[in-house]
């Protein structure tokens, strides 16, 4: 197979086939979950503002709690990093948001190349933090497992191919890449990133919005701190 | 009505006579239902939930990570009910079935160092209640036989007697008529129709009867009718604590027999965290059916008394007085301003712990470990923690609202060589009202 064989292949076939995986298997362990079904709260409701408790276990969550902050800061802030790091690279750089108004018409501003370069490098740093932190904490290193390890390989595989993608000099949208082959491995490894989301570790990506939300709800329920 | 014999709940305890990891594993996974599975399947493995707990803090062994001692329920539940189970034991890749060799190990970290005090379920980034996921996979350690001998041991007494240190009516009398001599008021026992009735916990009994005498005193003043059961008593709920619900819901029916029997209004639950749980929050769910009366926790009661204008205060402890936070109550139950309003009604110089309310430590006894005998080195090891917060107010003397928490604390004051005297809440507030009239 040709490089170019391979980035239709990767355009193409493999795209649609990993988010039709990413979408039916994530779907797949959320209904998994709920068959599983849950029994009526009979005690007296100290609030009925469940909603709210959700809501605030959800978002109140997203920030350290006033009082616990005295140990493992590294852990806490590197794990800041790679997330907004992520989601800049992401939603940030002008080729993803190119290739989501190809496949969806959805389009917005972007931010500038060198902002997103930077943060690019930041997050690949944060994420060689967070693997040395998790062999080298006898916490981390002891609840880890291969899920833990792949999940991590499967994240800084298209950073790292994108980047390699991104030392080539060619205007998104205008022509294609005079080198096919780092943009086919580079749509591959967020491809398999699709494949493996909804089954590992990084189903995390939606399943925290559930645990949050069911904690905060039982929480605000009893009017117990959230 | 139809609430659950001590007879089922005895044939549960016969487990520990043939442990069997099958039949644990059974329980973890019916456990898992949709809310607790939703928390098993987010963690992340971030570890910070170590950071929060007093055992770890106090070991530093990465076992007493409070997520990791919800393995054995985790991989049961992996490999028979999670999303892709089949498929994961199709490819071989299903974690393996458990070993009561495993389960035995496990045994010291899901009961000896976690005392389901709820740090750890706040700290968490995804949310997890771990301290819930905890209790529930002490229903599976229980119902497998791997539950501590102590707590099985007690649970058996408390079916048998009412009370898990076999403490029975005859003794409570006893006690009761010692206070009424002292205090020169009389203690109704079984007066139907009374609008509170009032359970105690064994410790309070033998250990802080003035509480006892305390009521007496703040029931008079308040103007309200109350009781005591003679039978039904017992507030303390080693079946919550072991984890096995059969145990749980028996030992809770004897005090729902009692309020329904009475016609009271409400029961009052005493000065003990665990017994608030098990009544106030799983006690409907126990027993599958909603309470015919209101629970209300004593110092909620002490509180609306005092802002009703029923109950008056006079004069103030003026020695340097902080509060420990008792992790049922607060964390688990959402009691934190009551017993802070009250305190400062009758202390003139409160100081707060570092951390008091959500991020207080827990004594190091809570959620049966102070029943585990060989879990006493641990404890009085994960205290340090809670030292280091009552020494950073320089208190002269600490006040609780649980008779556990006190008693356990009092040991652990004892075992660092401190000399700050501990004081049960109600009793301060009861050594503070207003004297009444000459004839009133």
């Amino acid at each position: 197979m040709t490089a170019a064989a391979l980035l239709d292949f990767a355009r193409g076939p493999a795209l649609w086939i990993s988010l039709a995986v990413l979408v039916a298997g994530s779907l797949w362990r959320i209904a998994g979950i709920l068959r599983l079904g849950g029994t009526p709260e009979l005690s007296e409701p100290r609030s009925t503002r469940l909603l709210a408790g959700a809501m605030r276990g959800i978002f109140g969550r997203m920030v350290p709690r006033a009082g616990f902050r005295e140990r493992g800061a590294l852990g806490v802030w590197n794990g800041y990093l790679y997330h907004v790091g992520l989601a800049v690279i992401v939603f940030g750089y002008l080729p993803h948001i190119l290739f989501v108004e190809r496949l969806t018409g959805l389009a917005w501003p972007a931010l500038p190349g060198p902002v997103v370069y930077v943060t690019a490098g930041l997050t690949f740093v944060s994420l060689f933090i967070a693997l040395m932190e998790r062999l080298t904490d006898p916490v981390r290193r002891l609840l880890s497992g291969g899920d833990d390890y792949f999940s991590w390989l499967v994240v800084v595989l298209p950073l790292a191919t994108g980047m390699i993608v991104t030392q080539q000099s060619y205007a998104p949208g205008a022509a294609p890449p005079l080198d096919p082959l780092p943009l086919a491995v580079h749509l591959l490894s967020v491809e398999l990133l699709f494949l493996w989301l909804p089954f590992g570790k990084l189903a995390h990506a939606f399943l925290v919005f559930a645990s949050r939300g069911v904690t905060g709800a039982a929480l605000a329920r009893k009017g117990a701190p959230l | 009505m139809n609430l659950p014999a001590a007879e089922g709940a005895r044939k549960v305890l016969d487990a520990v006579k043939a442990p069997d990891a099958r039949r644990a594993a059974r329980e973890f996974v019916a456990q898992a239902g949709r809310d607790a599975a939703f928390q098993l399947e987010a963690c992340v493995h971030c570890g910070q939930c170590a950071d929060a707990c007093h055992f770890h803090r106090a070991t530093g062994d990465a076992r007493h990570t409070p997520v990791y001692k919800l393995r054995p329920m985790l991989k049961a539940y992996q490999r028979e009910a999670a999303p892709f189970a089949s498929l994961r034991k199709l490819l071989g890749l299903a974690p393996p079935g458990l070993t009561a060799q495993e389960l035995h190990q496990w045994s010291e970290l899901v009961y000896d160092s976690c005392n389901l005090c709820g740090r750890c379920t706040l700290v968490c980034p995804m949310g997890i209640d771990i301290a819930g996921l905890v209790r529930r996979a002490r229903e599976g350690m229980a119902a497998g036989g791997f539950a501590p001998a102590d707590l099985y041991k007690a649970a058996q007494r408390a079916l048998d007697t009412g009370s898990p240190i076999g403490v029975r009516w005859p003794a409570l009398k006893r006690q009761i008529e010692l206070q009424e001599q002292e205090t020169g008021l009389r203690v109704p026992i079984d007066a139907g129709g009374a609008e509170y009735m009032v359970v105690l916990t064994s410790i309070e009994i033998m250990g802080f009867p003035e509480a006892i005498g305390a009521l007496a005193r703040i029931f008079r003043q308040a103007g309200a009718s109350w009781t005591i059961p003679s039978a039904g008593f017992e507030a303390t709920n080693v079946g919550v604590q072991m984890g096995s619900r059969e145990v749980a819901a028996a030992l809770l029916a004897r005090i729902v027999e009692a309020a329904e029997r009475l016609k009271v209004k409400c029961v009052i639950s005493p000065e003990c965290g665990h017994a608030y749980s098990a009544l106030r929050w799983e006690g409907p769910d126990l027993l599958g059916r909603r309470y015919g009366f209101d629970v209300v926790q004593i110092a909620e009661l002490l509180d609306r008394f005092v802002r009703e204008g029923r109950l008056r205060l006079r004069g103030k402890d003026t020695r340097r007085l902080t509060f420990h936070d008792p992790c049922q109550l607060v964390r688990r139950g959402g009691i934190t301003e009551a017993p802070r309003r009250l305190l400062h009604g009758v202390s003139a110089n409160l100081a707060e712990m570092p951390g008091s309310g959500a991020a207080s430590f827990c004594c190091g006894g809570g959620g049966g470990v102070s029943a585990i005998h060989r879990a006493e080195p641990l404890r009085f090891a994960a205290f340090q923690s809670k030292k280091q917060q009552i020494d950073a107010t320089g208190a002269e003397a600490l006040v609780t609202a649980c008779g556990n928490c006190r008693n356990v604390l009092e040991e652990a004051i004892e075992h660092y060589g401190m000399t700050l005297p501990v004081l049960g809440l109600t009793e301060l507030v009861a050594q503070y009202l207003e004297p009444e009239a000459p004839g009133g």
